[in-house]
């Protein structure tokens, strides 16, 4: 199915259920974020290029593959945004349109150590394929 | 039988645009009793008040309804046209056309459908009018003002200027408040101290004003222009007519160790203490908390060491009770608590402060004598970064939902002052949108910036976090789309501000209503600003709204002028609609005595004469002056004896019944 | 007293050490963690978005397993505490996922969130109590600086978790000083390690597990605790090979009680 920019940021906000209009533009999500560095588009910016129906520059971020779900964007901010929710949604958009992205089983065996706990690959395929 | 007139307003396009008024007009016509129905462009203006007023007077009408605006608007202004016109005010009913019905919808024909619902229901409640007569009641030449700060001590001297008497009851041992702890006032940069000494003294010595120190209200009754209340004065343990103020006794103290509330816990205090210098009245007080003397009865240095002999451990709490005709709440703000903030490192780091520290740091009578250092190890500090709305423009929980309002000026002049005088020092103010508006205020900000070298970063702080014996400040820059990592050696919060958390004791006391964030709520937002829903009560400085000095000022003189305005008066007129009892259908039971808020119900044994038989019987009997017409006995009433004149069942039945046929 | 215990695919494996020592210190301290029966894996991320209802349901299971029981149902690892929890939330508060997870799963009686989902240190701080601990402490820790890592899952977001303060934590610098050692207090205890990533992102996690340990060294810190496998292993195992040994809650709990056999 295909859909218009404007479509893919309303399904954004609604698998989300962030209400982008919330955002006051303060940046204290991106100053708290741990991987603002690696970011090429950084949280905040998360916020203002959805509402404004920019999707497509945000399905080619490598941010979504940066984001730590560590929640820190969304525990400061003041107005109650959730940032981390929309990287995910974007995330989730993007993984389940073109299927294995970003790990495939075979990457998996040089991956492994002799102490990396199982935890790391589930959540690693939650995250990154569907 | 009644001759009733109905005067249908357009309120220019306000109702007419969504009300078809000539169907409203036809429909009230044909209701029983209405003699008289038309409509105009506005009903409240001269011209209209005279078609209603020649109505009056040609169709020998007895009841008016005016389909208009909400009665808070313009009920007062119909009721004295029919007056002129010679009909009692009571005699007029207002259907509220406009807030409940042209404001709230789209729909023209349902609009209309029940805005002649509501016509109706006036016309139904008006026929059962009956003409009332308000009663007087006295005014007590005498205000009270809650809080000593710079807008009750304002309040207070335009009062007391005017020739009125004025006590002013503060609960900390000396007036001042929040002002005596700022160091330099923007924009002028004048010192606090130097322009808030004077007006303190001037109030003390003030023939006409009385200050209650260490004192608390502790109860309220009575009405308008004549309030009774209990202030409870608490024992300063200090004779305040011996004391010379010699400060001896703060001196030879032995008990040093209680944080001063002045300088907001950055050092410490004797037991007994004046909190500044400058203190009005300046007579201490002993925190029995942390006395010696109260904790283990040993000790006594400072009753030994007093040449006065003014020290009283056995003084006790008083109770003085006066009456007063105005009350004005003046009880100003404090910062939030910074415990949910903790991303800021402010409980673990003493570097990390909020601004009204540094005001205390800034200032030569504070914990550093006015020289700008650490907290942590009293080094001056090299950079200094600033952090705007810290728990304002929140929509969590954590903070407050407005601006503060005070901040983005507090924050430019504390930049600039550093500046000043340790040009060496960087700083660095992390702001979301800087708020400058007030006359020279937004010049002001740019002085910092241009002539001080202030560096601005518009974006916010995620972190700060202690390494070694620096704060690493984690933000970001949103002009230029990058992070911010600085170590610098102290970190100011622009702490958002609450209203006195007291004020909703004193709220309550007073029935004055107050908003969601604990701020008072005036009578009217933009024409009513100073004075609470509630008659005789009036609203001066923070506790109403964040304000800076200047407005805090401009408003304490502007609910004085209200104040003087009813203090002027001889006698108040009383609203008549009040409850009555009817002492044949009373039971006794006092159920109407229980509920009623204002005291206003009482119970006498009475000789009753029941068609022919005479008895005693116990009955309510209303108060007139106390009762406000809020109409909870008559719901609680068992028997249906309890019924507001003005809006009795039989009337408010009529409507119900109107509206439902 | 018994509590249902949610053990989670990692300390059947690589984290033994964590479950076998919450065991064995449950049993010391009065209560005894039972395994849920057939328990599956929560899938370690908890699902954000609001059409998410599959990912969901390995969590529901386990909490409806402790309702039947009329038990609490235990946790130690902190990812599984995280997803557990707010899965719990959704199920309690919104009524989409509640309805369609019920519809999933087909129980005798719908699962509407009724079972109170603890974490191993909240049953030590508000049920055993930590000066309770205290007392049962044989070997006290005395003269050791232990830092706790607290990482996120625990704490955020703090209005679903409501473990601690989520900017400054106490509930294991408590737990630290019951075992009778010094809790050395750092600023980064509350910053992600990147332990999500360290599959993909080794330089990112590398550079946040070395702020972690410069911040607690720099705070003297001399060891550092933790209740996530995930974190173990990251703070371990990224970064630069200047760091403070890395050890289980529970390791630190055993070794106090005496039960640690060597």
């Amino acid at each position: 199915m295909h859909r218009t920019e404007k479509e893919q940021a309303d399904l954004i906000r609604e698998i989300s259920g962030v209400d982008t209009r919330k955002c006051m533009k303060c940046g204290k999500c991106s100053a708290s974020c741990p991987a603002y560095d690696e970011m090429d588009i950084r949280p905040h910016q998360f916020v203002s290029y959805v509402q404004n129906g920019d999707v497509k520059a945000l399905l080619e971020s490598k941010s979504i593959w940066k984001c730590l779900s560590c929640f820190a964007c969304l525990e400061r901010c003041p107005r109650d945004v959730k940032p981390a929710k929309l990287i995910e949604a974007v995330r989730l958009m993007v993984i389940r349109q073109r299927g294995e992205d970003y790990l495939s089983p075979n990457e998996v065996p040089e991956l492994l150590d002799e102490e990396l706990p199982q935890q790391l690959l589930a959540s690693a395929f939650r995250k990154y394929r569907k | 039988m009644q001759r009733i007139g109905v005067f249908v307003c357009h309120c220019g396009s306000n109702i007419a645009a969504t009300v078809d008024v000539a169907r409203v007009v036809e429909a009230a016509a044909k209701e029983p009793g209405v003699v008289h129905a038309e409509d105009y462009a506005y009903m409240c203006s001269e011209a209209g008040q005279l078609k209603i007023r020649e109505a009056i007077k040609e169709k020998n009408l007895t009841g008016i309804v005016v389909c208009s605006c909400s009665p808070r608007m313009h009920e007062n202004t119909f009721r004295q046209a029919a007056e002129r016109a010679g009909i009692n005010p009571y005699m007029v009913e207002i259907a509220n056309i406009r807030e409940h019905c042209s404001w709230i919808h789209k729909d023209m024909e349902e609009a209309t459908e029940k805005a002649v619902i509501l016509a109706r229901a006036a016309i139904a409640k008006v026929t059962l009018n009956a003409p009332l007569q308000a009663g007087t009641s006295r005014v007590v030449k005498r205000a009270l003002v809650i809080g000593g700060g710079i807008a009750g001590i304002q309040t207070a001297l335009d009062i007391a200027d005017a020739g009125y008497e004025v006590d002013i009851v503060e609960k900390t041992p000396s007036i001042g408040g929040r002002m005596s702890q700022l160091d330099k006032t923007f924009p002028t940069l004048d010192c606090s101290a130097c322009i808030l000494t004077p007006k303190m003294v001037e109030a003390a010595a003030h023939e006409k004003i009385h200050i209650y120190t260490y004192s608390e209200v502790e109860k309220v009754s009575g009405f308008v222009g004549d309030f009774t209340v209990d202030i409870r004065k608490k024992a300063r343990s200090v004779d305040m007519s011996k004391c010379t103020g010699c400060g001896v006794c703060q001196e030879k103290c032995p008990s040093k160790k209680a944080p001063s509330e002045f300088n907001r816990g950055l050092n410490t205090r004797s037991a007994i203490y004046t909190p500044f210098a400058q203190a009005i009245p300046n007579v201490p007080v002993i925190d029995r908390e942390n006395c010696i003397k109260f904790k283990t009865g040993k000790c006594g240095v400072c009753a030994k060491v007093c040449q006065a002999g003014a020290i009283d451990y056995e003084q006790k709490d008083e109770i003085v009770t006066e009456n007063y005709g105005a009350i004005v709440v003046a009880t100003g703000f404090d910062t939030i608590k910074l415990d949910q903030y903790d991303e800021y490192s402010y409980s673990t780091s003493p570097d990390v402060i909020t601004s009204l520290e540094l005001e205390r740091i800034m200032n030569a009578a504070g914990p550093t004598k006015g020289h700008l250092e650490r907290m942590s190890d009293h080094k001056p500090p090299k950079s200094m970064v600033f952090i705007q709305c810290v728990g304002s423009r929140c929509a969590d929980k954590r903070g407050k939902s407005y601006c503060s309002k005070i901040c983005c000026m507090y924050t430019a002049k504390h930049a600039m002052l550093i500046r000043d005088k340790y040009p060496d020092v960087e700083v660095t103010v992390f702001y979301i949108d800087v708020r400058t508006p007030g006359k020279n205020f937004d010049e002001f900000y740019r002085r910092a910036v241009e002539e001080y070298g202030v560096n601005y970063i518009k974006g916010q702080v995620g972190k700060v976090a202690e390494i070694g014996d620096k704060l690493l400040v984690q933000g970001v820059d949103l002009i230029d789309n990058k992070r911010i990592l600085m170590e610098t050696d102290m970190v100011v919060l622009a702490t958002a501000i609450e209203p006195n958390p007291d004020v909703r004791k004193i709220a309550t006391m007073l029935t004055a209503s107050i908003d969601t964030n604990n701020f008072l709520t005036e009578s009217h937002a933009k024409l009513r600003p100073v004075e609470s829903p509630t008659a005789g009560i009036f609203l001066s400085g923070v506790c109403q709204g964040p304000k800076d000095i200047p407005e805090t000022v401009a408003q304490a003189g502007a609910a004085a002028v209200k104040v003087v305005g009813l203090l002027a008066k001889d006698h108040l007129v009383t609203n008549p609609c009040v409850a009555k009892s009817d002492e044949l259908l009373c039971n006794g039971c006092s159920s109407c005595e229980k509920v009623c808020p204002y005291g206003a119900i009482s119970y006498v044994e009475k000789e009753v004469n029941d068609h022919g038989i005479r008895e005693n019987r116990r009955v309510a009997l209303v108060n007139s002056a106390l009762c406000q017409g809020c109409g909870a006995c008559t719901v609680a009433c068992p028997s249906g004896a309890m019924d507001l004149q003005g809006f009795s069942n039989r009337q408010i039945l009529a409507e119900v019944d109107a509206i439902c046929r | 007293m018994v509590y249902s215990y949610y053990p989670g695919c990692t300390l059947k494996n690589k984290a033994q050490d964590l479950d076998r020592y919450a065991r064995m210190s449950a049993e010391a301290l009065g209560f005894t963690l039972e395994e849920i029966k057939e328990w599956q894996c929560c899938g370690a991320v908890y699902p954000q978005a609001s059409d998410e209802i599959a990912t969901k349901l390995s969590a529901v299971r386990a909490l409806n397993d402790a309702k039947e029981k009329k038990q609490d149902l235990v946790t130690l690892c902190s990812a599984c505490h995280h997803v557990i929890k707010r899965v719990n939330d959704d199920m309690r508060h919104v009524e989409d996922i509640r309805t369609k997870a019920n519809n999933y799963l087909k129980l005798d009686t719908p699962y509407e969130g009724e079972t109170q989902v603890l974490h191993f240190l909240e049953v030590l701080r508000d049920r055993v109590g930590f000066e309770k601990l205290k007392e049962k402490v044989v070997k006290p820790l005395t003269g050791r600086k232990i830092g706790a890592y607290y990482g996120c899952l625990l704490l955020r977001p703090s209005g679903v978790m409501a473990f601690d303060d989520p900017e400054n934590p106490t509930i294991i610098e408590d737990f630290i000083r019951a075992l009778g050692a010094e809790a050395v207090v750092y600023p980064y205890r509350n910053e992600c390690c990147g332990g999500y990533i360290s599959l993909k992102e080794k330089a990112l996690a590398g550079s946040l597990v070395d702020q972690v340990m410069e911040s607690a060294m720099d705070k003297g810190a001399q060891e550092l605790i933790t209740a996530c496998p995930l974190c173990l292993y990251n703070l371990k195992n990224s970064g630069a090979a200047r760091k403070l040994p890395v050890r289980y809650i529970t390791e630190l709990l055993a070794e106090a009680l005496g039960l640690m056999t060597e």
